[in-house]
């Protein structure tokens, strides 16, 4: 292949970037060459609009032999899913080196080298189609992270740290027996080799354990999720918003790409296990999201319980499950992502992210409050937004296939509308507590939220093309989950298209 | 006889090296030269050896009256023992705790050690296996002692003398029941003897006895309790190859031994066993320490129970994994060492206190004591990751898959120590009254950051070095 490669350029353009900026000695330039960078980085993602919507197999495909003896090969390639979770990988990177600008003063090229590595790293998760390096970058990302919360975050940052690296690693050394155990059931490392196989039940059985247990600590779902409050707290802006926009996307992601395709029969095995665990996290997020004195950890919990629908949608297998699974991690990296950002805007105004020490913003900061108000609202679920699409999508597909748990789920999206209405009206319009003279956002804020506040409204009141990028893919992870047994998908085409205006464009059918 | 001389050229290049030393610890005690640094020209000399090494890689032959084989694994080893060698000497140049007029002597048996080890990678007769053996022991013994004055150290000499006696008595004992059983001491003639309970109840007590001496070279558990105390009590450098390079010499034998082990044989499943035991109590064992040698030399004890899963795999890749493991571990530990060799200027013991700080008063060494340490834990892209990768895949459906799940978890507990040393480097400040260590020397530097390149280029392109491990392995097992 002579055709420029489009995703080694991503993953290794902010490697290159590493090795250049320890030479760099002023402050300010280390940030602006980051930022720089960033947009090089962005504008070198602009040959992937070229991804053809109506394939369902994987593009821009690159394979070079890594280490012959073993059947490793440097394969990279992406399809509909991994499409957008890089497009949105890249997005964040210029945002999160402006929303750190004031935030972090201490070792500042360290800072970036590590936000860097972190990005090389994702993009490297969803691009790679072989197993190995998928575990080579999924556990490469763990150290820049690690370093993250553990040289900037907050005072309790050692603990964060420490349960953070311990919880993620403890979970993949399981995924590694995994893959060790595929190459040698399938003879390759190969993912769409691996997938076009299939296996005995028993095999799956246990390799969905292993794998699902590392997945589900890094989605987190509910019994492991302890990790994620007390790392989104400790972390700085910039390392939560990679945290909840990112990293927690790749346990979906896993679900997604390994447990789906490779172990069809044990995931239907294990799906009511893995549904009643999603509307657990769905319900006990919410709950614990309610008690929260700290924004941070609201957000945080607020995360679990989104991550429950997207988990949820996953495990129900049918094509509108997936759809609405997809659109709630994308549409969570955008939202939950702008809603760290606020909570570090506000946090470098007052010092202090404790709701009852920024009441009353509304008078003073109306800019801010405004897009607060605006990702709030988008958070919870608002029509019109970009989560109701993927909210909506979700419960149409578990309505459609389990009513009850379906009914069970409900509760958790009063929930989400009860502690994220009642923060916004508490920063919005309580007694001002210690308020005075704070500045109204900047032009570099502004620029922070104007494109995630654009995609709010562009996801939310137009999804089609989203969807269409998706569509094939999802179909195609159908087909590879229902290879053994012929299964009938719902067709549920009509009943969205009733709802959603924009989805009737493109007139696909499942 | 006839020998052809160019096939055993790292060992002449070795055997030149000592002479010099020799001559120079006779030739060189003249009242003013005890005041000068004469050792200076080794490390050159030892870079040198590595290249005469990468030259005898395929050197091919059975000479000396059939005792002494080279093959691909052979030389394979010998070239990782001098690659060790270089950098346990290089780490031992400016070694504080050593009077400058035992420095020919201390380097003298430390290449007496090497020498030995490259012997022991070539021997496929058991009696010169032996003597290859305690060529490379008896100079440890002298070795470990030499720290100044400390009476810790000499603990730690007794204490590795002791065990290590017992353990060649306990060999030789194996040694002359196989010798009256199978009646014949080469291993090519006894691979094909029977090995079983029936036929050769001697035979298969001899070798039992036989492998625990090395079990012991290795620190497998249980033949590990020397290990944590002589690292602790010898000095930082001395440590620094008593970790690594002797492990190399048990594995190459362990290797020709394990050509022969099939798994479902009760020998080896004994040694998956004591490798299953060994992973877990070492890791167990480190998570409570806070001096980083100790802590390292029970990592060195799990360590050994990561390369017993590619021993008993009886596959050609499982051999050819450990073989490949052993010198990543070589080079990861040593990478380790030479960090905490240059954080202790005057020669003591470095506890996770003293890493306190490390990356803001040198922050490219806390950077290569995080490549060595997560290596160590076998996080990619490092070669500690590459090497485990390989050793679990071929242990895995050949009947000890729950070795392979023991590895696993042992890694997820292992994290938790490995991580405290970056912890300790990267986010504990250094308190105000300790004294701040003035640690960032070119030397350092450039070293430290050759052995983390390595660490890193073997996690990133492993092939060119695990192909010549493959070589090996196929000769031995086809």
């Amino acid at each position: 292949m002579s055709e420029w490669p489009v995703l080694s350029a991503l993953v290794w353009f902010p490697l290159a970037g590493c090795l250049v900026l320890p030479f760099i000695r002023n402050e300010r330039s280390v940030r602006v060459s980051t930022l720089v960078m960033g947009i090089v980085e962005a504008l070198l993602a602009l040959p992937l609009f070229r991804f053809d919507l109506s394939q369902a197999g994987y593009q821009f495909q690159e394979k070079t032999i890594w280490v012959k003896q073993w059947g490793l090969s440097y394969h990279l390639g992406i399809d509909g899913i991994s499409l957008l979770m890089i497009l949105l990988t890249v997005l964040l990177l210029p945002l999160c080196v402006l929303c750190s600008w004031r935030y972090i003063h201490s070792r500042i090229t360290e800072f970036h080298i590590s936000l860097l590595l972190m990005t090389a790293a994702c993009i490297g998760v969803f691009a790679a189609l072989d197993f190995v390096l998928f575990y080579v970058f999924w556990e490469a990302m763990l150290v820049p992270m690690f370093l993250l919360i553990a040289v900037w975050g907050g005072p309790e940052r050692r603990y964060a740290s420490l349960k953070f690296f311990l919880y993620t690693l403890a979970g993949s050394t399981l995924l590694l027996v995994a893959m060790v155990a595929f190459y040698l059931e399938g003879g390759t490392f190969s993912i769409p080799e691996l997938t076009a196989r299939s296996y005995s039940f028993r095999f799956q059985f246990w390799a969905f354990l292993a794998m699902a247990f590392a997945f589900a600590i890094k989605v987190p779902m509910f019994p492991f999720h302890t990790w994620l409050p007390a790392a989104h707290v400790e972390a700085p802006t910039a390392g939560s918003v990679l945290l909840a926009s990112v990293l927690l996307k790749m346990g979906a992601y896993g679900f997604l790409r390994f447990c789906l395709p490779l172990t069809p029969e044990a995931s239907a095995y294990f799906a009511p296990a893995m549904i009643a665990i999603s509307i657990a996290s769905i319900l006990y997020g919410g709950f614990v999201a309610l008690g929260q004195q700290d924004m941070k950890k609201l957000i945080a919990y607020s995360s679990v319980a989104h991550m429950g629908f997207v988990t949820l949608g996953i495990f129900l297998f049918t094509q509108r499950g997936l759809q609405g699974a997809l659109m709630v991690m994308l549409n969570h990296g955008i939202t939950t992502g702008a809603l760290f950002i606020l909570v570090g805007t506000i946090y470098e105004r007052s010092h202090s992210r404790l709701i009852r020490d920024n009441l009353g913003l509304g008078k003073y900061l109306p800019a801010y409050m405004g897009f607060f108000g605006l990702f709030a609202l988008s958070s919870l679920g608002f029509p019109g937004m970009n989560s109701f699409v993927g909210e909506l999508l979700v419960l149409i597909g578990v309505f459609a296939k389990h009513p009850w748990v379906g009914a069970a789920a409900i509760p958790g999206v009063l929930l989400g509308a009860t502690y994220m209405l009642r923060l916004t009206r508490n920063l919005a319009w309580g007694e001002p507590s210690s308020v005075r003279n704070w500045p109204d956002l900047s032009v570099r804020e502004w620029i922070v939220f104007l494109p995630l506040a654009v995609l709010v409204f562009y996801i939310g009141l137009a999804p089609g093309l989203t969807l269409r990028a998706i569509d094939p893919t999802l179909n195609r992870v159908i087909a590879e989950f229902q290879k053994p047994r012929a299964q009938v998908v719902e067709p549920m085409a009509r009943a969205v298209a009733s709802v959603l205006p924009a989805a009737r464009q493109d007139g696909r059918n499942p | 006889m006839n020998v052809d001389p160019t096939l055993f050229l790292p060992e002449l290049f070795q055997i030149v090296l000592i002479l010099c030393l020799f001559g120079q610890s006779i030739f060189g005690r003249t009242p003013s030269a005890d005041h000068l640094d004469v050792t200076g020209w080794l490390p050159f000399a030892s870079a040198i050896g590595i290249v005469v090494a990468g030259l005898g890689l395929t050197a091919q032959g059975l000479v000396l009256w059939e005792a002494y084989r080279l093959d691909g694994l052979s030389q394979f080893f010998k070239f990782a023992v001098s690659l060790g060698f270089f950098f346990a000497v290089l780490n031992a140049q400016k070694q504080p705790t050593l009077a400058l007029e035992h420095r020919s002597d201390y380097f003298l048996l430390l290449s007496l050690s090497a020498f030995g080890l490259m012997c022991l990678a070539s021997s496929v007769e058991l009696i010169t296996i032996y003597l290859s053996l305690e060529l490379s022991s008896y100079s440890l013994y002298a070795l470990i002692p030499l720290r100044g004055k400390d009476a810790k150290a000499s603990e730690a000499g007794v204490k590795y003398i002791l065990f290590g006696a017992a353990a060649t008595a306990v060999s030789l004992y194996g040694l002359s029941y196989i010798l009256a059983s199978q009646h014949t001491s080469y291993l090519a003639a006894l691979v094909q003897k029977p090995w079983n309970m029936a036929d050769a109840p001697m035979g298969l007590l001899g070798v039992s006895l036989f492998m625990a001496g090395f079990f012991y070279k290795l620190a497998l558990f249980p033949f590990h309790f020397w290990a944590p105390d002589v690292y602790e009590g010898t000095s930082n450098e001395t440590a620094a190859y008593a970790a690594t390079l002797p492990k190399l010499g048990a594995v190459v034998i362990l290797i020709r031994l394990s050509a022969t082990l099939v798994p479902g044989l009760s020998a080896t499943t004994i040694i998956a066993v004591f490798g299953a035991l060994s992973m877990t109590f070492g890791n167990l064992a480190a998570l409570t320490q806070r001096d980083v040698k100790r802590m390292l030399g029970y990592s060195s004890v799990s360590h050994a129970g990561y390369v017993t899963m590619g021993l008993v795999s009886g596959l050609p890749q499982g051999l050819a994994a450990a073989g490949f493991y052993s010198l990543v571990y070589v080079l990861m530990n040593l990478t380790c060492f030479w960090v905490i060799c240059r954080l202790s200027p005057n020669g003591e013991n470095v506890t996770l206190n003293d890493l306190n700080g490390l990356h803001k008063s040198s922050p490219f060494l806390a950077f290569v004591l995080a490549v060595g340490a997560f290596s160590l834990v076998g996080l990619p892209p490092t070669a500690g990751f590459m090497g485990k990768l390989f050793l679990l895949s071929s242990a895995w459906n050949r009947g000890y898959d729950w070795l392979v799940i023991t590895a696993a978890v042992n890694t997820a507990i292992a994290i938790y120590y490995y991580l405290n040393i970056v912890r300790h480097a990267y986010t504990v400040e250094r308190e105000g009254s300790a004294a701040v260590m003035n640690t960032q020397t070119g030397f350092g530097m450039m070293w430290g950051g050759v052995l983390a390149f390595l660490v890193l280029a073997l996690g990133m392109v492993p092939s060119p070095v695990f192909q010549w491990a493959e070589a090996a392995g196929k000769q031995l097992m086809p």
